[in-house]
């Protein structure tokens, strides 16, 4: 430890890089509290802590939850770690905590859920808990086996009651066929004459499902030569063991001889029947009717009392039984991380190595010392900083409202170690790009309405939450939802569209004037149209409707192409400014790493790059909507306007546009107006693409040639002071290598950035289509569905209206504001991802996962869900 | 007697659950449609009695006419007649309302109670 120690000292302030390439200093890390911007400054510990103390204080840190313990020795088996009985123990314990818990199920009983989460428990505390499991599994396996020996004699008795009642009827009813004499036995006598006089008789209870089968095998075998008796028992009775109720018949079977008997005792023994023996005369059968009645009762005082003590049993156990769960699963998971420190020091101090936010140290300082100090140990555990060339693990700090978009960009990839942060962003720009693709404000007001039910009552929902995986998906984001609402509601607006109708607030500035008129020859269909021409005061004001699109467009014939040039343009200009900010966010990804060269050799070219073509483009266009105008005159009027699309691919292509004889006004000085808008502008645009053009060469050569340039620089001053240090060798080693990886890198990443600047500004236009789309659905919707019981007329218009209403909202909710909304929260997810965060983002960082009592519940919690679904 | 008792009893035990005629889901989503059916019938009434402009392509209006004044009266016939069929729309839903809203009672108290 101490050599690197020293090597870190010596090169803080020069060559030093960690791996990941981010410097960090000591004072930035002071003045770099936690934002989001960024990730926090992680630093990398060891913790110092008294064995006695070692429990305590890894709880605390558990109920902080800001920790994430490293595995300091990763060759070790897990048997042959420190900890691991006691982890073997905590086992047990669940095991015997399950078996618990599925006899309360059983028995239909509230588990208690608790208020308040208990702590982990002391060790003391554990080995009570301990023998309070045993016992109670040990005297709940023994009740049920008591329960289920009750369970068979109450089973027999009552069978046996059943057939001797039936038995009795039956005899008494047959007597005077079978007996001719009331005192002979029907015993076996020696006696070959009274032998054929004599009856057999067994008797039984057996399934009613066999009973068929049992006649016909009787029958066979006795060769037909003996009588059988059957008496269904109307109740069924329930099976012991398996708790299924069984329909169940008594028969009677009568025969003489002693061989069939034989025969017909093996017979009930393979169909499994229930043999009892019959007493031939009523007497006796009486007295045994009473007696079984008198064992029946008290067989069933027996069974209500071993019920009620199991009832009792279960009772007891499921008031502690969620805290004890917790309290064991915290108790493991504190064994768990003990099992990664080591024993040092001739087992004095454990030693373990952590990843912790640096702003948190005093905090965590507090949790182990109130650890140390609850187990009364002399000894303060310390916190040790130890720096390491590991990639640091990235922590945003996020609360409920920012969690859902750093999830969002967690999707794609987790930040880079200190890395400027896009979800701060996202939380403006997302909702906004959503907005403009789902522009309607009637169906915002729905989201609206969703996303407010789910805040407000998201303290009540979240317990429900877990029941359906759909809805947590969506109550987790009900934030991004309501941003999203409110944006659209806005942009609703602005396209003037509130369920596919506009609403006319501030009065439209178009005005017809028109005497309409119609008479026999001449009818009016409704079918003409009539053309409005911007130009007249008569018809349209002169200046445009304060907020949004004039709600005229929605009962013109041309209302789709006008919007569509006005969508194109702004999704042009809504993706080449947002694609714009990616890269400045680079050149601040830039500063922080201190490569003040790529500024020049890569932020530089790109920015300018970008702009001198896309960023012209914009230009133009606001150009060519500030200039041109329906009632400007000469040159500036509506016929000269030049297509923005040919101007810029003849830029491109270095092309010269042909002059239109037909327009002659625009025409003027000498200069074609209808093809360049502005004197100049061809010496413009040919300088602009040379320039950008010249850029790309910059960007594919700039950086591999500054390397090699600073490689010879490094080698002459190692050849005239002869270093040894082992940094320089490596740098130099490194530096040799990397220059063909850095040129391999650098045409990678320009091609992207060249081709991806035209591909993805094209991408852009989606927000053009998708609100298209959107808009003429929900039209369709409206004009197929809603219209029927509008245009129906008359009275019974209001039944139709009445349940079409019900169908249109039905589809209203399914398909624009689900299907589309997911559509186009799609593809403005894309747009982040890929059109944005290609700019700047790196986004190989992995996450911090901190120890924390609560993520190890959860985690419990849904393993639980699992195994209770299999067990049932 | 006593039969005629244990009759009664037996009949109007089941009563309060047989008020729940659809589960607590469906009482949901009728209370919920049946409220956005009120606003937006009610807010379309309105906007078909003042005339206005934007909901003229929902009136039942004929192809072609031969006199003018005929398609006036045919426009405020329409426009009449569709605002009272929203209002009346509205009133039927707020009949439905009221149903669901009660079934929705009726499905929670069930739940109490067991």
């Amino acid at each position: 430890i101490s050599s690197t120690r020293d090597t870190y000292c010596r090169h803080r302030f020069k060559h030093f890089k960690v791996a990941s390439g981010w410097r960090l200093t000591d004072s930035m890390a002071a003045t770099n509290q936690g934002t989001l911007f960024r990730s926090e400054v992680m630093c990398r510990s060891q913790l110092y802590l008294p064995p006695e103390a070692a429990y305590n204080c890894v709880a605390e840190l558990g109920e902080l939850g800001l920790v994430q313990f490293v595995d300091v020795n990763p060759d070790v088996s897990n048997f042959q770690r420190q900890f691991v009985n006691e982890v073997k123990r905590c086992e047990e314990m669940e095991r015997k905590l399950r078996f618990i818990e599925v006899e309360v199920i059983k028995e239909d009983l509230n588990i208690d859920e608790d208020e308040t989460e208990p702590s982990a428990p002391a060790q003391r505390e554990m080995v009570e808990l301990e023998q309070n499991l045993t016992t109670v599994e040990n005297n709940l396996k023994e009740v049920n086996k008591n329960y289920v020996e009750l369970r068979k004699s109450n089973l027999e008795l009552t069978e046996y009651k059943c057939m001797l009642k039936q038995a009795d009827t039956f005899l008494s009813e047959t007597r005077i066929s079978l007996d001719t004499d009331e005192q002979t036995n029907i015993e076996d006598d020696g006696d070959k004459r009274e032998d054929s006089m004599k009856f057999n008789i067994v008797a039984g209870v057996l399934d009613r499902s066999r009973q068929h089968t049992f006649e016909k095998m009787l029958w066979r075998v006795s060769k037909g030569n003996v009588f059988t008796r059957f008496f269904e028992i109307q109740e069924p009775i329930e099976d012991p063991k398996s708790g299924q109720s069984l329909h169940k018949t008594i028969f009677m079977i009568f025969f003489q001889g002693e061989e069939l008997k034989i025969r017909v005792k093996k017979i009930c023994e393979g169909f499994h029947a229930n043999v009892y023996l019959c007493p031939d005369k009523a007497r006796e059968r009486d007295e045994l009717i009473q007696g079984m009645l008198t064992r029946l009762d008290d067989l069933n005082t027996v069974l209500n009392q071993t019920t009620e003590h199991r009832h009792r049993l279960l009772l007891a156990a499921c008031r502690t039984l969620r805290s004890s769960y917790v309290k064991v699963r915290k108790m493991k998971a504190v064994y768990h991380i003990l099992n990664q420190f080591s024993l040092r020091d001739a087992q004095r101090v454990l030693i373990g190595e952590c990843w912790m936010p640096v702003s948190d140290i005093p905090a965590i300082r507090m949790a182990i010392n109130a650890g140390a100090q609850a187990a009364g140990s002399s000894v303060t555990p310390t916190i040790e900083r130890v720096p390491t060339t590991e990639e640091h693990p990235t922590f945003n700090r996020t609360n409920k409202y920012t969690e859902g978009f750093q999830n969002l960009i967690d999707a794609y990839g987790m930040n880079s170690y200190r890395e400027v942060n896009p979800s701060v962003y996202t939380i403006a720009t997302f909702p906004f790009l959503f907005a403009v693709m789902f522009g309607d404000a009637g169906h915002g007001l729905i989201m609206l309405v969703a996303a407010l039910v789910m805040i407000i009552w998201e303290n009540k929902l979240e317990k429900t939450m877990k029941s359906s995986e759909i809805f947590s998906i969506f109550f987790a984001g009900r934030y991004i939802v309501f941003l999203m609402s409110i944006f659209s509601i806005y942009t609703g607006l602005i396209y003037n569209d509130v369920f596919s109708k506009s609403v006319n607030i501030f009065g439209t500035h178009w005005m017809t004037n028109m005497n309409f008129t119609a008479n026999s020859s001449h009818p009016l269909s409704l079918e003409t149209n009539f053309m409005l021409d911007p130009k007249s005061i008569a018809q349209y004001r002169g200046n445009p409707y304060p907020f949004g699109i004039d709600p005229i467009w929605q009962t013109a014939k041309n209302k789709i192409g006008f919007l569509n040039t006005y969508k194109m343009k702004i999704s042009l200009i809504f993706g080449v400014i947002h694609m714009t900010f990616g890269v400045m966010l680079s050149l601040w990804n830039k500063i922080l790493k201190r490569h003040y060269h790529e500024i020049i050799l890569e932020f530089l070219p790109q920015l300018f790059f970008f702009l001198c073509l896309f960023g012209y483009l914009i230009l133009i266009i606001f150009i060519k909507w500030m200039l041109y105008g329906a009632n400007y005159t000469d040159q500036y009027s509506e016929h000269c306007a030049p297509n923005l699309l040919i101007t810029f691919i003849n830029m491109v292509l270095f092309k010269k546009a042909d002059v239109d004889p037909k327009l002659e006004k625009c025409h003027v000085d000498g200069f074609n107006y209808e093809i360049y808008m502005f004197p100049g502008q061809s010496g413009l645009q040919k300088f602009l693409i040379v320039y950008g053009l010249l850029m790309v060469p910059v960007m594919l050569f700039g950086k591999p040639a500054y390397k090699y340039y600073k490689m010879r620089e490094a080698r002459r001053r190692q050849g005239d002071a002869m270093r040894q240090d082992l940094l320089g060798n490596t740098a130099d080693h490194e530096d040799e290598e990397s220059i063909g990886d850095t040129m391999m890198y650098q045409a990678i990443h320009t091609i992207e950035y060249v081709l991806g600047s035209v591909s993805h500004t094209a991408s852009y236009l989606r927000l053009w289509a998708l609100s298209l789309a959107h808009a003429q659905l929900s039209e369709v919707l409206w004009s197929m569905v809603m219209q029927i019981a509008l245009k129906s007329g008359g009275w019974v218009g209001a039944i139709m209206l009445y349940v079409i209403f019900a169908f249109w909202a039905v589809l209203t909710i399914s398909i624009l504001v689900l299907m589309e909304g997911l559509s186009a929260f799609l593809h403005t997810l894309r747009l982040h991802w890929v059109e944005f965060q290609s700019k700047f983002y790196h986004g190989d960082g992995y996450g911090f996962v901190p120890f924390s009592f609560r993520s190890v519940l959860k985690e419990a919690a849904a393993d639980d869900k699992e195994v209770m679904k299999t067990l049932r | 007697q006593t039969c005629l008792i244990h009759f009664i009893k037996r009949y109007c035990k089941p009563n309060p659950e047989r008020m729940a005629l659809c589960g607590p889901k469906l009482s949901l989503c009728c209370t919920v449609l049946s409220a956005w059916g009120i606003i937006q019938l009610m807010l379309m009434g309105v906007f078909f009695y003042v005339r206005s402009v934007a909901l003229i392509e929902d009136i039942p209006l004929e192809e072609e006419y031969d006199q003018m004044s005929k398609l006036h009266t045919d426009m405020e016939n329409g426009y009449q007649q569709n605002a009272y069929n929203c209002w009346i729309a509205a009133l039927l839903y707020l009949v439905t309302l009221c149903i669901s809203v009660q079934q929705f009672w009726m499905n929670n108290k069930s739940t109490y109670r067991v």
